[in-house]
């Protein structure tokens, strides 16, 4: 035991001698929570549109305002022919283009009907479809508005209710997701690295000819990440309830728990990684390449995976930060208990298992 | 006392897959001998070091060390050996004291038995204020008569040396071979790998190993009448010649 | 490490890109009927019916229902209140009420327009049922929003990801293993072998530089012939165009990494600060989630951001077809950051280190 203790003591003097690499770990989630918090969202903001007003009477201006008005939208410009609006789009100004018919108020009142189009530039198709979502919903309350006096009979009323996030805060759901890819990254990738430079710098052969076993010579390496982890964790769970004031639903002490099991998971995989490595390179290369992507698109971090295809469903199966974003959500937002998670639990528990069982088969064989 | 065998091998071979990297060599280390392990690169000798330091396991073949099984108890030969490495693997971000102190440590010393082998050292090496340096920021000279020292430090019987003298400079080699005579005299069996030749002249004895063979062991004087050479360069020409 | 720098990306281009949609369909449905009348199944029948929804369960009770939901089975449910027929037919008016899981806000808001169609749709074919003529007279007024998505008539995301994926791979290989490459000969030991040559300080860099340059060009090549070939993603722009630009990207990336490299002793450090530039590149670059979305003080960081460039550059020239002229302000932005970047390094970079 002391022996080994010895051993986790020269492993936190690797940690803080090396001041730079603790900067990152330690300044890495602070910047990441800011700017999820306060910079990145996927809601649509100020997008700059443009108008291209045919019939310029008091209705279209009314709408052209309402639009304006809304938080969603800024006019940008207004142009004056067919051909200007390849040329906006052309050089990336705005993002949509409004045009509205020749005599709009004339059509409205004679025909009861008139048409504007919502040109949007879809090379981005996903905020090309919420900006024309949007426009169409300002439209639709503008027409409910002139059209109060006729017939109020027969009207449905939906009220809907938004629930665990009734702002619509998109922090709400870029926090469980920070927290899961830092955690992940960081212990997939400091125990790997750490494992190979051992190796690479030939001071792994010492240990191993020394009389520490192996299995406690991993340990013994993992352990300090253990603990930067659950700081790591801890600033960031801190952040999000006090500068975005988010709310803790659930137990904190079952939160403190699902977030020791990830990671522990992490950590194995780390460990996996440094077995099937030789060089740092190559364990960065892995760690970082191998799974900050699909960490980060097929857990369900940013994008839906229910509106994945099939086969990319199945594949987010075996990402583990999938069932541990569902975990945290279910604690930090639902507040749900144990009884709910259980199942998400119990896989990545699983999925540590087995990647320490492989890790161990593999490290056997390196060793003949 | 000297008489008695620290290493013991008879016919140890290693295969990996069809290629055969040791092929049933078969030799005895005494204690307090210097044995000098030789060999061009590729020639097998890292290998079977490695079956002797029990990070890797024979083919075939028996070897005892220390007194111990490589087969069966490779764990008690652990506690009994010390190895270096040819790249003096001491941590560059720890200091001298700190890197004492952790492989002090991991062999089991206590606290005082560290501190009192640490003023040893300190002593003997004319260490003075740069045991508080980080082992980065030293020569590789120092590097290296430290990262030897702490292989001595828990007495083992048998120090593996893996080219403990590549790349420094002729002096430093020099001092380092006297710290390797010091030990032996004090009992410490030294097994001593090299392509330095010249080195291999210090050597009590010298195996040569020739594509995972050993090739010819004997003393150095011996070696040099026998194949009619003047000095240890020319022995090992004249067998690795005939070999291919 | 070659199928590391290799397949890893390529694969990953190829799989990924499929995941990157903010596309919501799907939508895990449920409803709990109080009414159980012709009226509330036919309203549940529109949700059946639309290609959004995916009708999961029905619940006797609403606290089953939101059980589920904090299971994470359902995201919607609807509940149709008792007499929601016959308020409707006698009161003229009723209402139901839709509970929608908002933890994705963005999602929650499209969902809601959604459910909002369909339930005025529903609406309005009801009221033409219900209606007398005589109340006709009155008809409603009608503004029609008609949506045309240029650039991408089907709304095709692959399209639009594949080129920025691609992006991604490129700077994110070339700026870690740029960053690396110093570092390691410093740990490694051979980096005071180089010092001790005649070689010129701009001579090793360029030594160092050059292949990782090229390596850039045949990932970017190979990653344009899988968006072609595989994703069918139309390239309307000029390659030539691409080609040009990444040249002088590439000198940024690997200006970066070599300045990354001086600056640090280990390559875990190395590898540290680029990943950290990296994420923040990543998440700012517009890649994912639009830039335009932002707070102003956000879109000015970007403006240093060259990732964003890249981004831009590329989907300008391969879904829009721009034209030299169009992606000037990119280009003259990304050259001057070159000399910055590049400046640093080499004034970074000391023999007697």
């Amino acid at each position: 035991m002391k022996r080994f203790i010895g051993f986790i003591k020269k492993e936190f003097y690797h940690i803080f001698r090396d001041k730079r690499s603790l900067f990152i770990l330690f300044g890495m989630p602070v910047a990441q929570i800011l700017l999820f918090g306060f910079a990145i969202t996927n809601e649509i903001n100020n997008v700059d549109i443009a108008i291209f007003d045919k019939s310029n009477d008091a209705t279209t201006q009314e709408i052209i305002h309402k639009i304006s008005a809304s938080k969603y939208f800024s006019i940008k410009q207004h142009i004056t022919n067919e051909a200007e609006i390849e040329t906006v789009f052309q050089k990336g100004k705005v993002l949509a283009v409004l045009v509205f018919e020749k005599d709009f108020k004339k059509n409205l009142t004679k025909e009861n009907s008139a048409k504007v189009h919502i040109i949007t530039d879809a090379t981005d198709p996903n905020t090309a479809n919420s900006i024309t979502n949007y426009i169409s919903a300002i439209i639709g309350s503008y027409k409910m508005e002139i059209n109060k006096n006729v017939n109020l009979e027969y009207q449905i009323e939906t009220k809907s209710r938004m629930v665990y996030n009734p702002e619509l805060k998109s922090v709400f759901m870029f926090v469980p997701g920070v927290m899961t890819i830092i955690l992940m990254l960081v212990s997939a990738m400091m125990t790997s690295i750490s494992i190979t430079r051992e190796k690479e710098l030939g001071t792994m052969e010492i240990l191993l000819v020394s009389p520490l076993k192996p299995f406690q010579v991993i340990v013994g390496k993992v352990i300090p990440y253990i603990f930067l982890s659950i700081i790591n964790a801890i600033v960031i769970v801190l952040l999000s309830i006090f500068i975005f004031k988010m709310p803790i639903q659930g137990s904190l002490f079952l939160l403190a728990l699902e977030s020791v099991l990830f990671i522990i998971t992490s950590l194995s995989l780390g460990i996996l990684i440094s077995t099937v490595s030789a060089t740092q390179q190559t364990a960065m290369m892995i760690s970082l390449m191998g799974l900050m992507l699909p960490t980060i698109l097929l857990s369900g971090f940013i994008f839906p995976i229910s509106s994945m295809p099939l086969p990319l469903q199945i594949i987010s199966n075996i990402i583990p930060a999938k069932w541990f974003i569902i975990i945290l959500k279910g604690i930090m937002l639902k507040g749900v208990g144990l009884a709910f998670i259980w199942k998400e639990t119990l896989i990545l528990a699983g999925m540590t298992l087995f990647f320490i069982a492989l890790s161990i088969k593999k490290y056997k064989i390196r060793l003949e | 006392m000297k008489n008695y065998n620290v290493i013991e091998v008879e016919n140890l071979t290693k295969k990996f897959g069809d290629f055969t990297a040791v092929n049933s060599i078969s030799f005895e280390v005494k204690k307090g001998e210097i044995f000098g392990f030789l060999g061009a690169n590729g020639a097998g000798k890292t290998t079977a070091m490695k079956m002797l330091i029990g990070i890797a396991k024979p083919t075939s073949g028996k070897a005892q060390v220390a007194g111990f099984d490589v087969f069966t108890h490779p764990e008690d030969i652990k506690k009994n050996i010390g190895y270096m490495s040819q790249k003096f693997a001491l941590y560059d971000d720890l200091t001298v004291k700190e890197n004492i102190t952790f492989f002090g440590g991991i062999y089991g010393l206590s606290r005082a038995k560290i501190k009192e082998k640490r003023c040893e050292l300190v002593e003997e090496l004319g260490l003075g204020d740069i045991v508080n340096e980080l082992v980065g920021s030293l020569p590789l000279g120092w590097k290296q008569k430290i990262s030897f020292s702490i292989a001595l430090l828990h007495s083992p019987t048998i120090v593996f040396l893996d080219e403990p003298t590549g790349g420094v400079d002729p002096i430093t080699r020099r001092q380092f071979w006297e710290m390797i005579y010091k030990s032996a005299n004090n009992g410490t069996t030294i097994f001593v790998t090299t392509h330095y030749m010249d080195e291999a002249e210090y050597c009590d004895r010298v195996s040569i190993m020739v594509d995972g063979k050993i090739e010819a062991l004997d003393t150095p004087k011996n070696l040099k009448e026998k194949y009619n050479a003047d000095n240890m360069n020319d022995v090992f020409l004249k067998l690795a010649r005939n070999s291919s | 490490m070659l199928p590391i720098i290799f397949v890893l990306p390529i694969l990953q281009l190829v799989i990924l890109s499929n995941a990157a949609t903010f596309e919501i369909k799907n939508i895990k449905f449920s409803y709990v009927d109080h009414d159980k009348t012709s009226f509330s199944r036919a309203l549940i029948e529109k949700f059946d019916a639309s290609t959004y929804f995916h009708v999961i369960a029905n619940f006797p009770s609403k606290k089953e229902a939101n059980a589920a939901m904090a299971k994470g089975e359902v995201d919607v449910i609807l509940e149709i209140p008792r007499y929601f027929e016959r308020d409707l037919l006698k009161q003229k008016n009723t209402d139901i009420s839709v509970a929608i899981n908002a933890i994705d806000g963005a999602a929650a808001g499209v969902e809601n327009v959604y459910i909002n169609q369909i339930v005025q749709d529903f609406n309005k074919k009801a009221k033409v049922a219900l209606l007398t003529p005589t109340d006709m007279v009155n008809t409603p007024i009608d503004i029609v929003a008609i949506p045309s998505f240029w650039y991408n008539k089907t709304l095709n995301y692959k399209t639009f990801m594949v080129p920025g994926i691609l992006v991604l791979l490129v700077t994110m290989i070339t700026l870690f293993l740029s960053g690396m490459n110093i570092v390691r000969e410093k740990e490694i030991g051979t980096l005071e072998q180089m010092n001790v040559t005649p070689i010129k300080k701009y001579q090793f860099i360029i030594g160092k530089l050059f292949p990782f340059w090229i390596l850039g060009f045949v990932l970017l090549t190979v990653g344009l012939t899988i968006a072609k070939v595989v994703f069918n993603v139309p390239i309307i722009g000029n390659l030539g165009l691409i080609y040009f630009y990444t040249a002088f990207y590439l000198l940024v990336v690997l200006g970066m990494g070599l300045f990354i490299s001086n600056f640090t002793d280990t390559q875990q450090q190395a590898m540290f600060i680029s990943w950290f530039f990296v994420v923040i590149f990543i998440l700012m670059s517009g890649l994912f989630t639009p830039i335009e979305s932002m707070p102003m003080w956000a879109q000015y960081v970007t403006e240093f951001n060259p990732v964003k460039y890249f981004v831009q550059v590329t989907r300008m020239v391969m879904l829009k077809g721009a034209g030299f002229n169009d992606i000037l302000p990119q280009l003259t932005k990304t050259i001057i950051y070159a000399i910055i970047m590049n400046g640093l390094a080499v004034w970074s970079y000391q023999k007697t280190t």
